[in-house]
């Protein structure tokens, strides 16, 4: 029995030295795409350590069990802010330290040119991105379109069903903005159960006309099928389906809930030093200005906004579709990792438990 | 007339009673050593992930296994104890392990499944473990006042001992009260039941659907001439071999409601562009999706039965005359038996455990009892899925059970 545990793990070792590729998990749709032609490509053409990009629902959800099973097959995942935290604090992510990130490309250090928050212990910033909600402007009359985070609410208004993303998160903050509590105040009303119950009350309002979606590509493909004539979004691939696809998709910015996105490194993935090697070139001032000049998230870097971004069709400026532009940062909210690590369980509880009730 | 006291013997002179229990005995090594293999398959694969699943579902050492000294606190003194300066200074001996060893979330991710909240409160308290010194008490309640709260002491004590059964209180929508005693969840907190009773239900429809729409199919197979069966063969086998995401997103463009179906019938006038039907993101379309997308395992295993059935059974009863029905009653019918148990048995235990359709088709009102599963999963809680999930083995099981008394497990025949 030790004989062939001995021998199956050397093959297995074998296996991996035999490929010395990076895998990378992502997001899939436009995101993915982004990251594949500004970090993986690049990356494998200076280093020469080939690349492979992986698609899921939540590049977040696999990483315990592979971590837990000894058995992880990705080197670097994009995780969202709040994940990073909880796989961090539980222990199922490598440190990564500031100072092997590179600095920025006019010389500020890496430690003072990332924007506060962007690196933490275990997870390096790749762009901030932002929950938005977005219509298709053939549905509704010049003049007459949706502008505020209340119009989304407003079925008599703006008849039509709505795409929410299917669970808690950024969910209620919407809800909330929606019945008029002001964004600094968000977080403040959800932590009480009053507010809890005022959130869920306003979805309530539109539960009968909502399409909910679960991977971030099909909102944009709810809209663009007709399913939906609005729905909320990642902004970026609603940016993609409108000016790289010319779909008649725009984007209200008002009650925006923006958020830094992660690349992290597994606890014991098998091409560590690679991992981290790809995450100091993606996360360098080149690795962020290249994937900003794909999807419409903004770089977590300072030297990386300083000169002007323009889109990969060489004409359509970045700054303006940004989550960070300060005309779409009027009624903005933060997403709050410290109360989404607390309360995920329990408010995605309660939002299944309001799902599944008529 | 001596001779015939004397035992049997073999030609090499043991006793023959001996000599064949040996031979039996190598047989059956012999035996065993066949079906070796496939035994260390089946432990390795099945019985060991289910134990393990098992175990899970009960033991999260979490916080206990971070934790040492405040939970040797709790063992020592009774439930309902508040918490004296010996067990702040338990609990500061342990956040200055946690902080050293980076595991003051662990800990805090276990108490945080029984009391929300907790999970902040010990990051923080990690963070500022360094400074903790005597009177422990006043230190702890200068990070947070959340330290004097009975509620965080009694969620610790739960979560001292790394074996529990909260997962199965969670699951079976009960709490437990500040006092220990057990009570059923806010009315707008019960999902678990109320989803596993569903998941059973539609299940059982999904099924009776199947074995409508397979039982005409499966007999036309097994009737028709070979050349015509093998090219219908095909068509219920082509699906079946098509990938189940490919399937279940062609049914998004025919049913959703700029789909196809609805085009068509706007087109022919049966409907008009505002009535749209809703044939999808809600319970019609977990149904109908998941009837299409699981009836070839209702198909093949009548189908197999079916055409094994000698005609001429069916011809003498009605050259007895009794009528189509009454053939089909107690001819038929009854033959076809092993083949619908196994058929139904099949297409039930996968429409319980099925969660990647529900999740697509599903909306809010198709969701199923793996999806909650697959949720707890995604929010790494592993034990709560686990939980969750023996309740779904424990619920087939039981019907398994049912389903031996009532038919006989023998009358199963899949081909």
């Amino acid at each position: 029995m030790k004989k062939i545990l001995i021998l199956s793990t050397a093959l297995t070792g074998f296996a991996v030295a035999a490929q010395a590729d990076v895998t990378v998990m992502s997001w899939g749709g436009a995101y993915g795409g982004a990251q594949t032609e500004a970090h993986l490509k690049p990356f494998t053409a200076k280093t020469g350590i080939a690349t492979v990009m992986v698609d899921s629902d939540n590049p977040a959800t696999p990483i315990k069990a592979m971590v837990e099973a000894g058995n992880v097959t990705v080197d670097v995942a994009s995780v969202e802010y709040a994940d990073a935290i909880r796989l961090c604090d539980e222990g199922l992510l490598e440190p990564i330290d500031i100072n092997a990130l590179p600095a920025g490309a006019d010389g500020t250090p890496a430690s003072e040119d990332f924007l506060p928050g962007a690196v933490t212990e275990c997870a390096v910033s790749t762009d901030i991105w932002a929950n938005v909600y977005a219509y298709d402007t053939t549905k509704f009359p010049e003049g007459a379109a949706p502008t505020t985070v209340a119009d989304f609410f407003d079925l008599q208004k703006f008849p039509g069903k709505r795409g929410l993303k299917k669970g808690a998160k950024a969910v209620l903050e919407l809800a909330l903005m929606g019945d008029g509590v002001p964004a600094n105040e968000v977080y403040a009303v959800l932590a009480t159960p009053e507010g809890v119950d005022r959130a869920f009350a306003k979805l309530d309002t539109i539960k009968g006309d909502v399409v909910w979606w679960e991977a971030g590509s099909q909102a944009p493909q709810l809209l663009a099928d007709g399913e939906v004539v609005m729905t909320t979004a990642y902004n970026g691939r609603i940016f993609n389906a409108a000016i790289a696809e010319g779909k008649p998709f725009k984007i209200v910015w008002d009650g925006q809930i923006y958020e830094n996105e992660m690349y992290a490194i597994p606890k014991g993935a098998p091409n560590k030093d690679q991992a981290l090697e790809f995450i100091a070139y993606a996360t360098s001032t080149e690795g962020l200005r290249a994937q900003a000049q794909q999807i419409s998230y903004g770089p977590a870097r300072k030297s990386a906004m300083k000169e002007e971004l323009i889109f990969n069709d060489g004409k359509t400026v970045m700054a303006p579709h940004l989550p960070t532009a300060p005309e779409n940062m009027t009624n903005s909210l933060e997403s709050s990792f410290e109360f989404w690590v607390d309360k995920d369980a329990e408010l995605n509880e309660r939002f299944n438990a309001w799902l599944a009730s008529n | 007339m001596a001779d015939a006291a004397l035992p049997l013997t073999t030609a090499d002179g043991r006793p023959l009673k001996t000599a064949l229990a040996a031979a039996q005995a190598r047989a059956r090594r012999r035996a065993f050593l066949l079906v070796l293999p496939l035994l260390a398959f089946v432990i390795l694969t099945f019985v060991i992930p289910i134990g393990q699943m098992l175990h899970r579902s009960i033991h999260h050492d979490g916080f206990s296994a971070n934790a040492p000294a405040v939970s040797a606190w709790f063992a020592a003194n009774p439930a309902g104890a508040a918490p004296d300066e010996a067990a702040y200074a338990a609990l500061a001996e342990d956040f200055k392990a946690m902080k050293a060893a980076k595991t003051a979330g662990e800990a805090g991710t276990r108490v945080n499944y029984t009391l929300p909240e907790s999970r902040s409160l010990f990051t923080k308290t990690a963070r500022d473990a360094d400074d903790l010194a005597p009177p422990y008490k006043e230190a702890f309640l200068a990070i947070d006042p959340k330290w004097g709260d009975p509620a965080v002491w009694e969620a610790m004590r739960t979560s001292s001992s790394a074996y529990t059964a909260d997962f199965y209180l969670i699951g079976a929508d009960l709490e437990r009260g500040p006092d220990g005693s057990i009570h059923r969840v806010q009315e707008n907190q019960r999902i678990y039941i109320y989803l596993f009773v569903k998941t059973f239900v539609l299940s059982a429809v999904i099924t009776g659907i199947c074995l409508l729409l397979a039982f005409p199919v499966a007999h036309l197979l097994a009737t028709l001439p070979m050349a015509k069966a093998n090219l219908l063969m095909i068509l219920v086998l082509l699906p079946f071999w098509t990938s189940l995401l490919v399937r279940t997103t062609s049914w998004i463009v025919l049913l959703q409601g700029q789909g196809v179906v609805n085009e068509m019938l706007i087109a022919m006038g049966f409907i008009g562009d505002d009535g749209r039907l809703k044939m999808i993101y809600n319970q019609t379309g977990t149904i109908v999706v998941m009837t299409h997308i699981l009836l070839p395992f209702m198909i093949l295993p009548l189908y197999s039965v079916m055409r094994v059935i000698p005609p001429s059974y069916a011809r003498a009863a009605r050259s007895l005359g009794a009528t189509s029905w009454t053939t089909f009653r107690r001819i038929y019918l009854p033959q076809t038996l092993p083949g619908i148990g196994a058929g139904s048995l099949l297409v039930f235990i996968l429409a319980v455990g099925y969660y990647i359709t529900p999740a697509l088709v599903g909306g809010a009102d198709g969701q199923l009892f793996s999806n909650l599963i697959q949720f707890h999963m995604s929010k790494s809680n592993w034990s709560m899925a686990a939980a969750l999930s023996a309740m779904l083995l424990l619920g087939v099981l039981l019907l398994y059970w049912l389903y031996d008394r009532l038919v006989g497990i023998d009358n199963l025949k899949l081909g």
